[in-house]
């Protein structure tokens, strides 16, 4: 845990001072500007997605649960888009985060009601199914009439996530939704080691199985709509951070909350360094997006940790 | 511990119809029925499950029917879960469960990697962890074999005979009439007996549309110690 701070906070210092020009200290305009809201929403996104994954895999009692199982990601891109296409962003810049939290707010109220009929683990999994499917086929039919190439190149470009050109005004609008998702989301400890042996002993042990179903939506679509909101669409954090975990802090779903967040952010960071270093070190004409790059760290992984836990 | 006349129904069919049953401490008692007959309903029912319905998480301990941990915790942390009520890690508890149900040897041992009756077993421990009065206890022997599955009845035999009160959903009944203190037997959402095993086995037979044959020959037993059979 202590050796995770520091390994962060190393991290977020070379983050500082890594940036397309090179490696080294740039004025206060570029730090505050550019470096502090990019290292920070990098931290933030990421942490909100470590725990996501944590608490999902421990309420559904799966390990390939995924924040964007429930499709929360997919309700804020679908709200992105839809500024994208009746140009919104370029009027107004903060028109694409926001219009993308609006997505992620209405998905999860979509969520909780459909959710709100049949409270278990296969009735959220149903639920999620049911509102990123929707998402997604609003989101193609968008997609496949939108108004001129342009528009749809700039489209695609978004979905596949990234933190460019993130400024303070953002890192304002995500920090307190994000952190507000992890404080619930970290309460929830006692309540998944029940879960772990399933509802009904989780409820003769006295857990509020439904109360805590309930918060893990909250909390989940707070931060990873939040996230997705501001940064895209960025998968495989949620679902690789608890695996990459649970070797070192046991397999206990209530102990993996604390190291999820770390986890989580220090990966995400980790991640958006390699993406601003890639055009320094190779012969790239742009950054590597982040959400390609996240799916090219975080298969592998996931492939090394399938064949472990395989009997 | 007690229910009077439940009724339940599932959509429009009814599964328990006027059941009244009760428990009491030093009592064993098995339910046996075919399937169907509402036993894991009136299990539930004394769990506080059903709708309406409180569950008493530190007096008492359900175990569902094929209870597992979704987790490869060791058999010592799926013990400690058995503390939740308790808001507690009770370090004597917990090896006092450990203990009692046998698994001591196999405490650092993940449960996913012990056999199916150490495992189960294990989940025994966890109920046992949280000091209960009461161990309501769904089919806890339907996939062991036959020598854990005495090792798991003798368990619950003790348990009542410290003074505790055990309720178990059973299929053998042979082992039932051996172990258990009470027999009740369910058909069709209504309990057809109630009264010690020797006297309920043959309505406990009829339950399965069978007979009860006069002789019982061969029937496995844990192997006696030279004291005992002295």
């Amino acid at each position: 845990m202590k050796l995770a701070v520091v390994a962060i906070v190393v991290l977020a210092g070379l983050s500082l001072l890594l940036g397309a020009a090179g490696f080294g200290l740039p004025d206060a305009d570029i730090l505050w500007q550019l470096r502090v809201p990019r290292t920070a929403l990098a931290l933030l996104v990421g942490a909100g997605l470590g725990i996501s994954g944590a608490v999902l895999q421990g309420v559904l009692r799966n390990p390939l649960a995924d924040p964007g199982f429930l499709g929360i990601g997919g309700c804020a891109a679908l709200g992105a888009v839809i500024a994208f296409y009746w140009g919104f962003t370029a009027a107004f810049p903060l028109a694409l985060p926001l219009s993308g939290f609006l997505g992620a707010t209405l998905g999860c109220v979509a969520l909780l009601l459909v959710f709100s009929r049949a409270q278990s683990g296969p009735g959220l999994i149903l639920a999620g199914v049911g509102v990123s499917a929707l998402a997604a086929a609003a989101l193609s039919l968008l997609l496949s009439a939108a108004p001129n190439p342009f528009a749809l190149y700039e489209i695609t470009f978004w979905l596949m996530g990234g933190l460019q050109d993130r400024t303070l005004m953002h890192l304002g609008l995500a920090a307190v939704p994000i952190i507000l998702g992890c404080a619930v989301l970290l309460r929830l400890g006692p309540g998944l080691d029940a879960l772990s042996l399933g509802e009904e002993a989780a409820a003769s042990l006295g857990a509020p199985v439904a109360r805590t179903l309930q918060l893990a939506v909250l909390g989940v679509a707070l931060s990873v709509g939040t996230g997705a909101a501001v940064a895209g669409g960025i998968g495989f954090v949620g679902l690789v951070v608890p695996h990459l975990l649970r070797p070192w802090v046991g397999q206990r779903p209530g102990a993996l909350l604390w190291p999820s967040v770390l986890g989580g952010a220090a990966l995400l960071l980790a991640a958006d360094m390699c993406a601003r270093a890639a055009p320094l070190l190779l012969p790239l004409a742009a950054e590597p997006r982040l959400g390609v790059l996240t799916a090219l760290l975080g298969a592998p992984f996931l492939v090394v940790a399938a064949r472990r836990v395989a009997p | 511990m007690r229910v009077d006349r439940l009724n339940v129904a599932l959509g429009n069919r009814a599964v328990l119809q006027g059941v009244t049953f009760a428990v009491a401490p030093f009592e064993f008692v098995a339910i046996c029925g075919p399937n169907g007959a509402g036993k894991t309903t009136l299990l539930r029912a004394l769990a506080g499950l059903l709708p309406g319905g409180r569950p008493q998480p530190r007096d008492v301990a359900y175990l569902p029917q094929g209870a597992r941990c979704a987790w490869a915790m060791t058999v010592r942390q799926v013990t400690a879960l058995g503390r939740i009520p308790h808001g507690d890690q009770n370090p004597a508890a917990i090896e006092a469960a450990l203990t009692a149900c046998g698994v001591q040897a196999l405490a650092d041992r993940r449960v996913d990697q012990i056999s199916g009756g150490q495992a189960r077993r294990a989940m025994l421990a966890r109920a046992w962890a949280g000091q209960p009065k009461t161990l309501l206890l769904d089919e806890p022997i339907a996939d062991l074999d036959p020598s854990a599955a005495h090792e798991v009845m003798a368990l619950m035999a003790g348990f009542a005979q410290a003074g505790g009160a055990v309720v178990a959903v059973l299929h053998a009944l042979d082992l039932a009439a051996q172990y258990a203190t009470r027999m009740v037997v369910m058909e069709n959402g209504s309990i057809v007996a109630n009264t010690s095993p020797a006297l309920a086995l043959p309505a406990a037979a009829a339950s399965f549309g069978m007979d009860l044959r006069a002789e019982t020959a061969l029937l496995l037993r844990p192997k006696q110690t030279k004291d005992e059979a002295a």
